[in-house]
């Protein structure tokens, strides 16, 4: 069965190594926090400036002056700092960071992404995921494997503005890991209960499928 | 130097039609909110404004794209803001949307005298159209220039008379970059003390940055995205 987005969460929180400090996108990849293993130290970077962030706050002890990149509000670990969008910048670009895991519309098999713009249609700016993909050593795109009309987000070429041009490492989805190396995904892991046809049927760039795909252990 | 105004009105004066604004903030987090209300009493119209957000509908900088006072937004992200999409969408409103890393140094840059910079951010994007690239290491840059305004209005939790300020948590943001890049820096704050009231190891922004500063009468500090979890 095709993952949900806690099992996709679950699924990329396996990629985390202690000491490791990490970026985390909109939407799926804010749940990877969620999951970190047991016993693992791992820092949660926001890039709107704060280092060490932790659960949202209890019912009544929200602080409008403490949110997370998304606007959300937020608590900080003992440990965590505060600084500046310059700073806090320095920290993307100069590689400081070990992971940086969001969201996409659309990957293509050289590693490009486009997450920013629809024209003539969404426009909502690309905030700091330029930064991010331009700079990580280590991007993985939290995402289903096709959009809302049915289509493959996972592609030959991105149709769409990109954001960065190849710069994605994996890709994980409700049915797959894919890995891009060589200008082409490899299909590293299935979801529990997904068939390779499926996956085949859903990925439009170029797919290298090894002879014997094992499932997802979540 | 007195650099203390006991009114916005007077923090504000000389802000006028067609000048280029930078706003600190994220989101609604760390805003000048008593400087953008003020703004849209002065009904100053054609600005430029250098601010990582857009507001919301009804709040923020959403307040002066409602009265359509802003000619163009220098933004990084520009969602939640309905109006602002329509203004785009139809170009009553020119947009100029950079990364938000690239904003930030851009802004750091224009207050620190360097005209201009390499980043790898955008680079085989749009934002790279008609900018310079260079290979550093082996890696392609973008060449980005400083930026810097007529005025930038920022906002701090607490200032001293000499315009030294603390912020607080995240409503650091955009904030010091900001008021270094202003010809003439206003800071609107929580709580304004007499010199020798902030301890000098733990100043954000050094009063030279800070023109002008007032204590802010209301601090609403919305919140955009209320986030929470149950006790159990």
């Amino acid at each position: 069965m095709a993952l949900d987005k806690i099992g996709i969460a679950k699924r990329i929180a396996q990629e985390l190594k202690d000491g490791w400090y990490v970026n985390l996108g909109i939407g799926i990849p804010t749940l990877v926090a969620n999951y970190v293993p047991e016993g693992m130290n791992v820092e949660f970077q926001s890039e709107n400036g704060v280092l060490g962030m932790g659960p949202f706050p209890f019912e009544g002890e929200e602080d409008a002056d403490l949110i997370n990149a998304g606007k959300q509000t937020i608590t900080v670990n003992p440990g965590a700092a505060f600084f500046d969008s310059a700073t806090s910048f320095a920290m993307i670009r100069g590689q400081h960071v070990q992971l940086t895991v969001l969201g996409a519309m659309e990957v293509s098999q050289n590693g490009d992404i486009a997450n920013w713009k629809i024209p003539g249609k969404m426009v909502k700016g690309m905030g700091g995921a330029m930064d991010l993909v331009a700079s990580a050593e280590n991007i993985i795109v939290a995402m289903m494997h096709s959009n809302k009309t049915g289509d493959s987000k996972i592609l030959s070429a991105c149709t769409l503005p990109l954001t960065g041009v190849a710069c994605v490492k994996k890709v994980v989805t409700e049915l797959a890991v894919l890995e891009i190396i060589n200008g082409a995904f490899h299909l590293i892991e299935r979801a529990p209960g997904v068939e390779v046809d499926e996956i085949i049927a859903k990925t439009a760039g170029k797919l290298i499928v090894p002879e014997l795909v094992p499932e997802m252990q979540i | 130097m007195n650099k203390v105004v006991n009114h916005v009105s007077d923090a504000l004066k000389g802000i006028e039609d067609g000048m280029t604004i930078m706003l600190g903030g994220f989101g609604l987090c760390g805003i000048p909110e008593n400087s953008i209300k003020e703004l849209v009493k002065m009904g100053t119209k054609n600005l430029t404004c250098v601010s990582n957000n857009a507001g919301v509908d009804d709040y923020g900088l959403g307040l002066l794209l409602h009265r359509k006072q802003i000619k163009k937004m220098i933004s990084s992200y520009v969602g939640e803001n309905e109006e602002f999409e329509r203004q785009m969408l139809s170009g009553e409103l020119e947009v100029d949307l950079i990364p938000q890393g690239s904003l930030a140094e851009r802004c750091r840059a224009g207050g620190a005298g360097i005209p201009a910079f390499f980043t790898p951010a955008g680079y085989g994007t749009e934002v790279a159209e008609g900018k310079e690239v260079r290979i550093f290491n082996g890696k392609p840059h973008i060449l980005e220039s400083a930026l810097t305004a007529d005025f930038a209005i920022v906002k701090a939790w607490k200032g001293d008379t000499e315009g030294n300020l603390v912020y607080k948590a995240t409503a650091m943001n955009f904030n010091p970059m900001m008021a270094m890049a202003g010809k003439i820096t206003i800071a609107e704050v929580e709580e304004l003390v007499p010199a020798g009231h902030l301890d000098p190891n733990f100043i954000h922004t050094p009063g030279i940055f800070v023109q002008r500063i007032f204590k802010g009468p209301l601090f609403e500090k919305r919140i955009e995205q209320r986030t929470v979890r149950k006790k159990t």
